[in-house]
């Protein structure tokens, strides 16, 4: 990834919990290029995911800066809801809006904050549930969708806004098993297309095809990072040696 | 037809009831009584409550704003924080003190001290009780907003949207169909609590009933007839409600 140009930059991140007994970020410093997707992996408790949420400033970092397009968003006094227009998040449990139909979730955010037409709201919206194979569900609501058919909305609702980066934290986790591909198929997808992505994931198949880096992150901080080849064929840390023992 | 009826009036007891109720309500057409009393009821209960509503909204979104965000504005310090802390605290003193005294008491002290030297009681009721009922509305949108999901605040904020448009446009209407059954019962016993109006001398429904009881020195026909009436109004106002349940749920099926 050299020469690419640095998209957030995060240095020296941290998280803790009661003056600190509990450290959920420990120090972490990364860069996270444009056009890069990293797939963050780790044991339950590690840091991954407050991580992940740390970086649209979901979670508020004890100390340290996470730079976003050169601007320390960490820093108290900066505007933070200009930024996440321009970071998806996509979450586990989709957390799409149960009163709005798919189209009124998908539109809602660029109507009333980027002030697009509805009409132009309306027309990138299905331009992006033809992607998905979901434009015939444009007026359902999301109690009469599938588990996979949410997480492609909550996908598609996060690019209505045209994000510079998406996150992702743990996507398909609470899918059943047949509901996982078809996620991870427009996630591919979105990588393709150069799409700037962090991951948190336990789907090594999907690190190991996508990932242009991993992190694998224990006890609040990054481990180790690495090429998928790297991290899976070639793990230095123990920890990360014992971790890979689990779940390949 | 007639002499059906005419039988049925040769029941004694029957006979007593129709008596009864001539006397009570069509001599000197007391029943009249009774329509004012309803009227002052029903015009109290329905200012108080959107005086209750309006002070239940503000109250709500203040101790909420300042439960959710104390964490973030206490790191960025500042005017802001000073005063919603400030506003926070007279909220919470506010709760405190409708809530732990009695309404009747609190429309005696809003009658006889601070309204002392207003005539106008039906106003002063009708500020009274949208103090009262402003308290337990607050308490209600509270906890409806504390029942929306987390991930939703966090699904709309993520997307851009500041602390107030994630309010309006994603929190406040899922927390209105949360509410809607608890706010309703709010409803019926606020309209039930104004039978207290009499205590500063309004004629309100009980107190209509109290009247005729007073010159008929009968007490069943009037005190039956006004129960009846609260039971009435509060079994239309619970159909409603289901109605408009009905509605809200059928959005999203």
């Amino acid at each position: 990834m050299n020469g690419k140009e640095v998209l957030i930059h995060i240095e020296d991140l941290k998280k803790h919990y009661n003056d600190g007994a509990v450290r959920a970020l420990d120090g972490i410093t990364t860069d996270i290029h444009r056009g890069e997707v990293v797939v963050i992996i780790g044991p339950s408790g590690s840091g991954k995911s407050t991580f992940l949420r740390s970086l649209n400033l979901l979670e508020l970092p004890t100390a340290g800066k996470i730079e976003f397009d050169g601007v320390n968003i960490a820093d108290p006094k900066v505007n933070i809801n200009l930024h996440r227009q321009k970071m998806g998040m996509v979450f586990q449990l989709f957390n799409l809006f149960p009163h709005m139909t798919v189209l009124k979730n998908m539109t809602i955010a660029p109507v009333k904050i980027l002030h697009r037409s509805k009409a132009e709201a309306i027309d990138t919206a299905m331009k992006l549930l033809e992607r998905v194979g979901l434009a015939d569900r444009a007026n359902a609501y999301p109690s009469q969708l599938s588990g996979g058919q949410k997480q492609r909305i909550a996908i598609v609702r996060a690019l209505c806004m045209q994000p510079e980066v998406m996150l992702f934290d743990e996507p398909t986790s609470a899918l059943d098993p047949e509901m996982v591909g078809e996620v991870l198929d427009v996630m591919k997808e979105l990588a393709a297309d150069g799409m700037t992505m962090a991951v948190v994931t336990h789907e090594m198949g999907f690190a190991r095809e996508v990932a242009d880096r991993v992190f694998f992150m224990d006890g609040g901080q990054i481990i180790e990072t690495g090429t998928p080849e790297e991290i899976f064929e070639h793990p230095q840390s123990d920890r990360l040696k014992s971790f890979l023992a689990k779940v390949l | 037809m007639l002499d059906w009826l005419k039988q049925l009036y040769e029941i004694e007891w029957i006979a007593g009831l129709v008596d009864d109720f001539k006397l009570n309500f069509l001599d000197g057409d007391r029943w009249t009584w009774l329509l004012e009393g309803l009227g002052n009821t029903l015009i109290i209960t329905f200012f108080a409550l959107l005086i209750g509503v309006a002070i239940g909204v503000v109250v709500a979104a203040v101790r909420s704003t300042y439960d959710k965000n104390e964490e973030s504005m206490r790191q960025r310090g500042g005017i802001g924080f000073f005063l919603l802390r400030i506003v926070n605290a007279i909220c919470k003193v506010y709760l405190t003190v409708v809530r732990g005294t009695p309404a009747v008491v609190q429309l005696l002290i809003f009658y006889c001290i601070i309204f002392a030297a207003s005539t106008n009681s039906r106003m002063i009721a009708i500020v009274a009780f949208g103090i009262n009922s402003g308290a337990y509305v607050a308490e209600i949108f509270r906890a409806g907003i504390l029942s929306v999901d987390g991930g939703q605040f966090e699904a709309g904020r993520s997307l851009g949207f500041n602390y107030p448009q994630t309010m309006i446009h994603i929190i406040i209407p899922q927390m209105f169909k949360a509410v809607l059954p608890t706010l309703c019962n709010e409803f019926i016993v606020l309209l039930k609590e104004t039978s207290i109006a009499g205590y500063v001398g309004i004629m309100d429904l009980t107190k209509a009933g109290d009247l005729i009881r007073s010159r008929t020195y009968s007490a069943f026909m009037p005190l039956i007839m006004v129960a009846l009436i609260y039971l009435a109004m509060v079994m239309l106002l619970t159909w409603l409600v289901g109605k408009l349940e009905r509605r809200l749920r059928k959005s999203e099926r």
